[in-house]
């Protein structure tokens, strides 16, 4: 089964009510979302706000998880009073604030089986990366969120172009958009046509077709983990937009 | 628990691949259209604004284009650009940006052409504090395009300096005519009854409660006013008065408080300064009518019941 028919359905404020859910089928995958979305954004920072070793934050990331499944952290959030991402940072700050109190008592509870989160990618991201100033992390944890938005956005697309045989589109793409931006020397639309042997008009239109596939692969996600239609199209605005003035 | 999928073929994010991922996915599809984007210009009120160039006429123009989520949410805002574009279709005015055309875009967003204006918002210009005749006059200038959309039966309802712009030769044209009422339709779209820019909304406005006249844009231009900082005892009174809590207290027409602009800049008398006792009793009485003829009846059966109790008084000591 291709992987985007795999997820989670969509539907509306699916995420958060499958973790609520009294279907532990239904529960577990909202759980598998939330942590797909979430566990970079949340490891790095606990890296840079708490400063934790790399085996710390791992073991906090796990615990984190671990204790919000367990005794249903998410419960309790008023989608009136903050976005979810605002309120899961909140969770998360004074969840280490008790780790780091009670250090060296961390106790992993419910035999919960360790996630297979791939930290040393999220390390390596971390590469390089300026401690953000004191008031800047709610922002770094921002855009470390909507990181791993486009990643998953991203994968859903590359899936998409193997099961309908669009590797050339991806190809193009993957090239241009994703590893063009980070080049020192970015390529041309007509060097792409060159070397995928087909004019330029036709890069231009594969170039469309994955960016077009992938805004409504982001808001699909989006949608997801979007409590309301309220913070829905709060957080599509500020992911596509410029800032409001 | 699955490996994140992102992982799936080594890809990493870096800061410039997502700030152009996040720029490319926004990009409207202009396929089957006139015309191709050349770059984005600006964000609006319900959509981002883009220079495009129009290959049938040669010309470049902006590009409204709605940016909304998903077609069943979209489909208000949607609803909210074409009307803009038909109020501004309605204002042929040198104040006012003419529309070329509109329509829904392949990737099912709305959006319309427009001339490309060239120049600066108000709210900018102020902050290299510009001469007071040079402030007065983008003021006129913005009053005139105001006081032609009255007349055509429209309230813009989001004046503000950001919503100005002035031209190289010194055009000043009014923008963003998302939120304009048109006649009373407004009665039917209650989310905007509210709407507006928080500091230049009249307190009706705010509240929600009743229709909007133009007495609306009278408020917000009497904000205007006030950020042009003048400063003079005339105007000041004429802020005063155009930004009146009550819309009776008000200037009735744009065109009014226009008017009393250009007496102070002729050195004329202004009409919100220095009103005598007789204007300002008729406007007492105008608003507190009923509450008069209760206390002026009191009053004389009162007297007359005083006198013809002395009369009785006199008469049987």
């Amino acid at each position: 089964m291709p992987a985007h028919e795999g997820r989670f359905p969509l539907t509306r404020h699916s995420v958060l009510a499958a973790v609520q859910s009294d279907d532990g089928a239904v529960r577990r995958l909202g759980w598998d979302a939330l942590v797909r979305a979430y566990w970079k954004p949340i490891y790095k920072h606990l890296r840079l706000r708490w400063r934790a070793d790399e085996e710390r934050a791992r073991d906090w990331t796990q615990e984190f998880f671990a204790r919000a499944f367990e005794k249903s952290f998410f419960d309790s959030f008023d989608p009136k009073r903050a976005r979810f991402r605002t309120f899961l940072r909140v969770c998360l700050d004074r969840f280490a604030a008790n780790e780091h109190e009670s250090e060296g008592r961390l106790k992993r509870g419910g035999g919960t089986a360790p996630l297979a989160l791939d930290f040393v990618s999220a390390e390596g991201e971390l590469a390089g990366v300026d401690l953000p100033a004191p008031d800047g992390f709610e922002e770094r944890f921002h855009r470390e969120w909507m990181r791993s938005l486009f990643e998953a956005a991203l994968a859903d697309l590359r899936q998409i172009c193997v099961d309908e045989d669009r590797m050339h589109q991806f190809e193009a793409f993957r090239r241009y958009d994703i590893e063009g931006p980070d080049s020192s020397t970015p390529i041309q639309y007509a060097d792409l046509a060159r070397d995928l042997g087909v004019p330029v008009t036709q890069v231009t239109n594969w170039l469309h077709w994955a960016r077009a596939k992938l805004r409504t692969l982001l808001l699909a996600r989006l949608r997801e983990l979007c409590p309301t239609d309220e913070e829905y199209r709060e957080e599509a605005r500020a992911l596509f937009g410029v800032d409001p003035r | 628990m699955t490996r994140n999928p992102a992982d799936a073929f080594g890809l990493t994010v870096g800061d410039p691949t997502l700030a152009h991922l996040r720029s490319v996915v926004d990009q409207p599809d202009v396929t089957g259209t006139r015309y191709v984007l050349v770059e984005h210009v600006g964000r609006g009120g319900m959509g981002t604004v883009w220079r495009a160039r129009d290959v049938q006429l040669d010309r470049d123009v902006a590009l409204k284009v709605l940016t909304e989520p998903e077609p069943m949410l979209a489909r208000e805002m949607a609803d909210r650009l074409v009307r803009e574009a038909k109020v501004i279709a309605r204002l042929e005015h040198p104040g006012i940006v003419p529309v070329h055309d509109a329509g829904v875009l392949q990737d099912g967003r709305a959006y319309y052409a427009m001339k490309l204006v060239v120049g600066r918002r108000l709210d900018e210009i102020l902050g290299d504090n510009p001469t007071e005749p040079e402030r007065l006059r983008i003021f006129a200038r913005m009053c005139e395009a105001v006081a032609f959309a009255h007349a055509c039966g429209i309230v813009h309802s989001d004046l503000k300096p950001a919503n100005v712009m002035v031209g190289p030769f010194g055009e000043v044209l009014v923008l963003d005519w998302g939120l304009a009422r048109v006649g009373d339709a407004q009665a039917q779209e209650p989310a905007l009854v509210r709407a507006g820019t928080e500091g230049f909304m009249a307190p009706e406005q705010k509240l929600g409660t009743g229709a909007l006249d133009p007495r609306v844009d009278v408020f917000a231009l009497g904000r205007v006013l006030a950020e042009l900082s003048i400063g003079a005892r005339e105007t000041v009174a004429i802020v005063a008065k155009a930004t009146a809590q009550e819309p009776s207290d008000r200037y009735e027409r744009v065109l009014d408080l226009l008017a009393d602009v250009e007496r102070f800049q002729a050195g004329e008398r202004v009409e919100a300064v220095g009103e005598g006792l007789a204007p300002r009793l008729r406007r007492f009485y105008r608003k507190y009518r009923a509450a008069v003829w209760l206390v002026g009846t009191y009053a004389v059966l009162r007297l007359g019941f005083e006198v013809v109790r002395i009369w009785m008084h006199g008469r049987n000591p």
